[in-house]
């Protein structure tokens, strides 16, 4: 996929604009406080300097992150912080990032972010129900889940690292995507492997079939270990190729990181001054 | 330009071209004009007659290049032959170090040829920098390697000598290579003759092999049309022609070496299957459509030009082919984001079109994407045929271009036999997760490459060639080398004494021979053929006199009709035949051994009263054909494929299959002991065999139904035909359903069986008169009689789950 398409000069500014507006700013660290959180959301506003938006003619857009995602207990300030700034605030939740707690309890948080005011909310499978096959089970649980939420966007994420074969990851994305999701999601970052492309691919064409068979839309988030502007510009020539222009709206597609936004900045600075970036010229997330 | 602003909403991908400016700066410093490189240097083009070649994407012309004349390919000839006897006089380890040094060349000016290539090809730069050109220096390294492991892994062989190589258009550079890299390797030296649409990639070539500092002459490219090509298959000092193109130009090609004793090997056309079962992941299916045949415009002999798939999923792939169709990119072909470039040159395009066309007219539905394509240079759209019968000339004929037919199937059974329903049998795809399907499928499928749930993957360690009328030879991989050496004997074995002894056809033939006072029962040996004794269809018989003029006895005089019957007794044995195991066949030819032993007095008699032989030299023919016996006996469970270390996540299985019927034509020295000599291999290898015995003395053969019959053979995997050998051998030659041919005997009926074997392309290995020592085992016997007696499958088998 990144050999067989190549966008280059202002193509390449734009598409990696478009990764900003496509990403859930993110952390889950258990250092994570409210003073950490509202940086982080002072970005989620102003994600890239002015003076570069300036240059690249695209003050206007009122450029913004899709989301902030946090945890449970952060969500609070996050809301709080990006009010009026329409950005959705996205909880982790049911015992992130390993899934094994209590299921009443894992219900009870999911209520609790949305109470507290999380607009989405990313739910771990129980891969232990995966890795024995039962299918039932991850139905009647993302069901479960898909109540909690209410009118919140339930995101799945599957722990793709953990599931070892493709067709395991293609099985685990149809059965979330049958009992309500509105996103699945590759990983929570905490695996010991995250995104990959291959299983990005698996799960898009999952979504495909799904879509093929239902007429529903399903959007998908990569997640972890995407950093670099190129990674992400490869992951969004495979939705473009695989799904098409819809998927590329926050709507439909997200990227979760934490450093990827980094990189972008310095490539979107290079695009403007035709010199190298440093990290230490762009604020800090 | 549109803006930033813009382009977010659009998400458009816009160019993304390549640079040409360092291509261009060396086709300045040419002056964009090319002679050809002969012994080291660039002839004068002023001198020549020059044509243009063409940019396919925008049909402007590149550069000029000479238009190598007779004389300009004497030229070259003569220079390779200087060149040779230094060049196989290195050590495989400093033949090494050139093929290394090429190999780094090339690698060190990769983007240079990839952008070149693209330039004068018109492919997409994203397959000449991420395929061809890697393949290339791929192959010259893979090849160094040979070279530097020749003197042992290929001891007691000899290059051929002198190679003239004439190449296609469609991967310029990578068929050089393929060419060039095993050629050198085995110490062989070379005059190469690129395609005229596609000459400058080989031009600048030359100039690697000037800048690496090989010999002067070891490589010599010489420009031009068919003409020019035509004066190197005809030059009489070229001791081999390796060609890759069309099957048409390749029976000319045989036609025009036959009987001159130059070997050749032969890549040729191809209309390659694509299977798909039913439990496939269509997904993967339609990616793998469009590396079968969207890669390099569908100009690829290989590609998967037939899409053959169950009913179950017919509609579904096609529905998801048009939309994958969809999404194509076609353009300049220097654009980084382009899926499709040009066509080569507008009588190609013309081609394209006309067939497309006429299979419209034969009620097949063409569909091909909404977008339009470029209005500039030679572009065709990718183009899927639907509603396709299997007997339209759109399905049968190689298009060479982006279109592929779809057609179905009912049960695995079905696949099997739509997908061998061809001439060709270069190569074929198919798709299932199902392991044991695909285990089963592939060694039915008559192609020289199968790839499982993958396509066109080529490796330099593995071979690739075709079987059926897509030619004959393997290039890549061990089994590619065989095609560029021979075995050292042959360079002193003499020619055969050409003393014909002429046979009569005796009407009232010989009386049984008086003895004990009682008249001998009169013996009359038939044919053998299906398992039994069959009088000849013209039932005329032939004396047989021995080497003191004494009548002997008689044989049938077989005919044409008798051929076909052996033929076809031969095809209904083949199958079970290939299907026992080697263990069971070693069993047999063990029992033959047995049996024989048995009559050891017998036979030694017949070989001392018929050829006058001593008794001495008669027992010792009669005990080395014992001893043959054995040997391919032994070797019937042990002649064994290989596993060639491809680099992708997979096993490459190269597994040597027989012919199926394989028919042998014997000479008349060592009378039982080279028919035996012939014979068994192809038995051991699991081939049925029509053999045509010695026509002079062919009674050892006769001799030999009786222990046939005693062994466990089964009917019709021997079939012997005795009778005119000259009349038999023509029968042999035209068969369409031989497909292969071997033919010890008088020189000029070699060059017979060379230049009637076109009809169907046969393999065929023939002794062009040299006289070969049946008592000697390493001129008589082993691996360059199994080789000859199989042909090499390989079968690429993808890891993953």
């Amino acid at each position: 996929m990144g050999t067989r398409r190549s966008v280059k000069k202002a193509w390449q500014a734009a598409w990696l604009v478009r990764a900003v507006r496509l990403m859930d700013l993110t952390t889950l660290d258990g250092s994570d406080t409210p003073g950490r959180v509202e940086r982080l959301c002072r970005k989620a506003r102003q994600p890239v300097r002015p003076d570069l938006l300036e240059a690249l003619g695209i003050r206007e857009l009122g450029l913004r992150t899709a989301a902030v995602c946090v945890y449970h207990e952060r969500v609070e300030t996050a809301v709080r912080a990006l009010a009026g700034s329409g950005i959705p605030v996205a909880a982790v939740s049911t015992g992130f990032p390993h899934g094994q707690n209590p299921l009443p309890q894992r219900l009870d948080e999911i209520r609790a972010s949305v109470a507290a005011g999380a607009e989405e909310i990313d739910v771990v499978l129980t891969r232990s129900h995966v890795l024995t096959g039962r299918w039932e089970a991850i139905y009647e649980e993302v069901s479960e889940f898909r109540e909690a939420c209410g009118s919140a966007h339930l995101k799945v994420i599957l722990g793709t690292g953990d599931l070892a074969m493709l067709r395991t990851v293609g099985r685990a994305s149809l059965v979330s995507m049958m009992a309500g999701a509105d996103f699945v999601k590759t990983s929570t970052g905490k695996e010991a492997v995250n995104a990959t492309l291959p299983v990005g691919l698996t799960m898009v064409r999952a979504i495909r079939a799904y879509l093929e068979r239902t007429g529903y839309r399903v959007g998908f988030k990569p997640a972890g270990g995407i950093r670099t502007a190129k990674q992400a510009l490869v992951w969004l020539i495979m939705m473009k190729e695989e799904l098409g222009r819809p998927w590329l709206e926050p709507n439909l597609f997200r990227f979760g990181a934490s450093s990827l936004l980094g990189d972008i900045e310095r490539q979107l600075e290079h695009h403007v001054t035709g010199r190298y970036s440093a990290s230490y010229r762009h604020p800090l997330a | 330009m549109p803006d930033v602003a813009e382009i977010f909403e659009t998400m458009e991908y816009g160019p993304a071209p390549e640079s040409r400016e360092r291509v261009q700066e060396w086709l300045d410093t040419k002056g964009r004009r090319f002679g050809h490189f002969i012994d080291g240097r660039w002839t004068e083009p002023e001198e020549s007659e020059r044509f243009e070649t063409l940019a396919p994407a925008t049909g402007q012309p590149l550069a000029e290049v000479s238009q190598g004349t007779p004389e300009d390919v004497d030229l070259a000839v003569r220079a390779a032959r200087r060149a040779l006897k230094g060049w196989r006089g290195l050590s495989g380890h400093q033949r090494a170090r050139y093929l290394y040094a090429i190999a780094r060349r090339i690698q060190k000016d990769a983007r240079m040829f990839a952008v070149l290539e693209t330039m004068d090809n018109g492919k997409p730069v994203r397959e000449s920098r991420d395929l061809d050109i890697p393949l290339v220096s791929r192959h010259f390294s893979h090849h160094a390697g040979w070279a530097q492991l020749a003197d042992t892994e290929l001891a007691g062989y000899v290059p051929v000598g002198v190679v003239g190589q004439i190449i296609p258009w469609n991967f310029p550079l990578l068929m050089l290579a393929w060419k060039i890299a095993p050629a050198l390797a085995t110490g062989n030296t070379v005059v190469l003759k690129p395609a005229e649409f596609t000459p400058l990639t080989a031009l600048l070539f030359a100039e690697v092999c000037r800048a690496v500092g090989l010999p002067n002459g070891v490589v010599n490219v010489v420009t031009g049309d068919g003409r020019t090509g035509a004066a190197l298959t005809h030059h009489d000092d070229v001791d081999k022609i390796a060609f890759t193109g069309s099957t048409e130009v390749g029976r000319l090609i045989r036609e025009a070496t036959a009987g001159t004793g130059k070997r050749l090997s032969l890549e040729l056309g191809g209309k390659s299957p694509f299977l798909v079962y039913d439990d496939s992941d269509l997904d993967s299916v339609v990616e793998g459509v469009v590396d079968a045949i969207w890669f390099n415009q569908g100009q690829v002999c290989c590609a998967g030009s037939r899409i053959l798939v169950q009913e179950g999923v017919h509609e579904e792939l096609t529905r998801k082919l048009k939309a994958r169709m969809e999404t194509l990119r076609m353009g300049d072909p220097l654009d980084k984001g382009v899926d499709m470039g040009a066509i080569i040159a507008p009588v190609q395009l013309d081609k394209i079109q006309k067939l497309v066309e006429e299979g419209r007219a034969d009620g097949a539905e063409i569909w091909q994407p909404s977008w339009s394509v470029p209005r500039e240079g030679y572009f065709y759209p990718p183009t899927l045929c639907t509603n396709v019968s299997a007997a339209s000339e759109i399905a049968r004929v190689e298009i060479f271009g982006p279109v592929v037919v779809l057609m179905s199937f009912r049960t695995p059974d079905e696949s099997v036999e739509l997908a061998n329903d061809t001439r060709y049998g270069l190569a074929a795809s198919l798709w299932t997760e199902d392991i044991n399907l695909a285990l089963d499928i592939a060694p039915r499928l008559k192609a020289g490459t199968v790839w499982i749930n993958c396509t066109n993957l080529f490796d330099a360690a593995s071979g690739f060639g075709g079987y059926r009328e897509s030619g004959y030879g393997r290039e890549g991989g061990l089994e590619g080398l065989w095609e560029y050496v021979r075995p050292e004997w042959e360079e002193k074995a003499r020619l055969r004494n050409p003393a014909v002894v002429p046979i009569e056809a005796d009407l009232l033939g010989v009386s049984p021979a008086a003895g004990g006072g009682s008249v001998a029962i009169d013996r009359t040996a038939k044919l053998y053929v299906g398992g039994k004794q069959v009088r000849p269809d013209a039932e005329y018989a032939l004396v047989i006199r021995a080497h003191d003029g004494a009548a002997a006895g008689e044989v049938g005089r077989g005919n044409r009709k008798d051929i076909r019957n052996a033929v076809e007794a031969a095809h209904a044995a083949a199958p079970g035949w290939a299907a026992r195991t080697a263990y069971n066949r070693a069993q047999i030819l063990y029992f033959l051994a047995e049996n024989l032993g048995a009559r050891s007095h017998e036979f030694q008699d017949r070989l001392r009263s018929l050829t006058g032989a001593s008794k001495r030299k008669a027992s010792r023919e009669v005990e080395l054909t014992l001893e043959r016996l054995f040997t391919y006996a032994a070797w019937a469970d042990k002649w064994e494929g290989r596993v060639h270390p491809t680099p992708f996540r997979n096993v490459t299985l190269a597994m040597p299959e027989p012919w199926g019927v394989l028919a042998v034509v014997c000479p008349d020295e060592a009378p039982l002991l080279s028919f035996v000599s012939l014979m068994a291999p192809p038995l051991a290898m699991g081939n049925a065999v029509v053999a045509v015995p010695s026509e002079r003395w062919p009674l050892l053969a006769t001799d030999f139904y009786q222990v046939l019959d005693t062994s466990d053979v089964p009917p019709g995997v021997v079939n012997i035909v005795t009778g005119v050998r000259a009349e038999l051998v023509s029968v042999l030659a035209d068969h369409d359903d031989v497909p292969a041919l071997w033919h010890f005997g008088p020189a000029e009926l070699g060059g017979v069986v060379e230049r009637r074997s076109t009809g169907n392309m046969k393999r065929t290995w023939v002794d062009h008169g040299l006289a070969r020592d049946w008592m000697d085992p390493d001129q008589a016997e082993g691996e360059e009689f199994l080789r000859h007696a199989t042909q090499i499958k390989n079968i690429w088998v993808p890891y993953g789950v």
